[in-house]
């Protein structure tokens, strides 16, 4: 039994006829979504299955500079998955790669994954650069870098304080050892499309593809989200913003 | 006779897509309704373009667009809505189309000043959200004077970005978190004059913290957004609210944003309430 909440999130008894009925209306218009969504989910398995076994030569990979790889922690936790999409990655030819999560599951299991034996030959033989990161190299990282500019121009500077430019903020990331290249495209593993707190510097003009969750990855539809990025990039070239 | 059977058909018909939009409304209420919706108004000139008109003719659509919205997101019950109507980015753009959209806005803002607008009809207290020194002088002076006229209104929130950036955001709340804490520091040595303070004493009492930062925030005025709407199926956020957007669900319609209508809030909306609770576990583990 779906639960009908008022405005502030309490739970509310129905009542009146009216508000029961306003409730099946409600968990109806639900069902159908849940159905649509299960329609969905069926299409992108045939798609992806046909993707596999078709050959995708022309996938202009050259034209990901940086990847990042956004993963719902809880999601995370699942090292070996982690690990067969940090294969794929590498099979398909990326060469940098951010895995993101926003509790550190990934960047305190950087080694399991790494010492995989099938990615540790993908990195080494392809030249893989992998990169961890959490929601600390966000938000407290901002704050590690104002404390450093606080420092430099304000502390120990008998200069007269001139305002901060956001060139400043990129130098002062840099130096608190916080900064890093901001993704062409990032991978959404998470039950929805939001960012999960990646690093706000990073992601400004960065593309966000959602690709469902991790439980359910598929190579066929991680390759088509890589080549509809290289596709649009094609047309509009990089300076959109 | 004729035309007043029209008018009273279109009044009719009027009343009954009014009156089918607010049942929907109440069935969607059964749910949890987003506190704070977030529009990115992307596709204007290409809007022009399709029809083959010129490209003011775009922005104007997209302003009809924004009210229609912004009726739809009160009505529903959405208290925060918050748009970004000019990117410090944008101002790169040609000189003649960065002044019309300035002449726009200062049309528009003096248009919501009126007695019959929405700002009005909604109880809207109207924010301007960016770097105002970085606009001309009449928009800017503008936008104060429709924030003092609309400072006493507490029903819903309009916050309108412009001259706005994240990052230009970010750096602005160190800035006045530094200044801040400068200050701090000079009115505690002013106090203690006849006490050296110690160097591991000033490293203590100069430690920036993140509640400095986000307190001065432009966007600390309003709670996180729960929805990000960009039109025209991009799927940046260009420098819009990345701080802010952490447990924000990202929609990307197709639509460009003057074909922006009822369907694609509702569908939003569906979705956020689909994914509600594990957006609520992921708000309290943050």
């Amino acid at each position: 039994m779906m639960r009908v909440m008022d405005s502030g999130g309490q739970m509310q008894k129905p009542n009146s006829c009216g508000d029961i009925g306003l409730r099946l209306l409600w968990n109806i218009l639900h069902w159908v979504l849940n159905i649509f969504f299960m329609i969905v989910s069926l299409a992108q398995m045939l798609q992806s299955f046909l993707i596999s076994n078709s050959s995708y030569q022309t996938l202009n990979i050259h034209k990901l500079k940086y990847l990042g790889v956004a993963i719902d922690s809880e999601e995370a936790k699942q090292t070996q998955k982690v690990a067969r999409l940090l294969e794929w990655l590498t099979s398909i030819g990326v060469k940098n790669v951010c895995l993101y999560d926003t509790e550190g599951i990934l960047t305190k299991s950087k080694d399991t994954i790494t010492e995989c034996q099938d990615v540790r030959n993908s990195l080494s033989h392809q030249n893989v650069e992998v990169e961890f990161t959490s929601f600390h190299d966000g938000k407290e990282a901002v704050t590690k870098a104002a404390n450093f500019l606080f420092k430099k121009y304000y502390l120990h500077s008998n200069q007269e304080k001139s305002t901060l430019a956001e060139l400043h903020m990129g130098e002062a990331l840099e130096a608190t050892g916080c900064g890093g290249p901001e993704p062409d495209l990032l991978l959404i593993y998470a039950p929805t499309r939001i960012h999960l707190g990646f690093p706000a510097w990073r992601i400004r003009y960065t593309e966000i593809v959602h690709m469902g969750s991790l439980n359910s990855m598929k190579f066929g539809l991680l390759i088509k989200a890589i080549h509809k990025f290289t596709m649009v990039r094609q047309n509009y070239g990089n300076n959109s913003y | 006779m004729e035309n007043k059977d029209n008018s009273l058909a279109a009044r009719l018909f009027g009343s009954s897509v009014n009156y089918m939009r607010r049942f929907l409304f109440r069935i969607l209420s059964v749910g949890p309704i987003p506190r704070h919706m977030a529009f990115i108004l992307d596709g204007n000139r290409r809007f022009a373009k399709k029809l083959k008109r010129e490209e003011g003719s775009g922005h104007r659509a997209g302003f009809l667009s924004l009210m229609s919205m912004l009726k739809y997101c009160y009505e529903l019950g959405v208290k925060y809505v918050t748009i970004y109507a000019f990117s410090i980015d944008n101002f790169k753009r040609r000189p003649e189309e960065v002044q019309y959209v300035m002449d726009l806005m200062l049309e528009k803002i003096e248009g919501l000043l009126k007695e019959e607008s929405i700002v009005n009809q909604y109880g809207i207290k109207v924010l301007f959200i960016g770097n105002l020194k970085l606009l001309n002088e009449p928009v800017r002076l503008a936008a104060e004077k429709a924030m003092k006229a609309t400072s006493n209104n507490s029903n819903n929130v309009l916050l309108i970005c412009v001259a706005y950036t994240s990052t230009d955001e970010i750096t602005h709340a160190v800035e006045v978190s530094c200044q801040e804490k400068w200050k701090e520091i000079h009115e505690l040595t002013a106090s203690r004059a006849d006490e050296e303070l110690s160097e591991e004493k000033e490293e203590v009492s100069s430690i920036i913290k993140l509640t400095d930062i986000e307190r001065h925030m432009y966007m600390a005025v309003a709670p996180d957004p729960d929805i990000l709407v960009r039109t025209s199926g991009e799927t940046r956020l260009s420098n819009f609210l990345l701080w802010q957007s952490s447990n924000c669900i990202l929609y990307s319609p197709k639509a460009l944003w003057p074909e922006i209508g009822l369907r694609h809030l509702v569908w939003a909306v569906l979705n956020f309430q689909r994914v509600y609770p594990y957006l609520e576990k992921r708000r309290k583990q943050l």
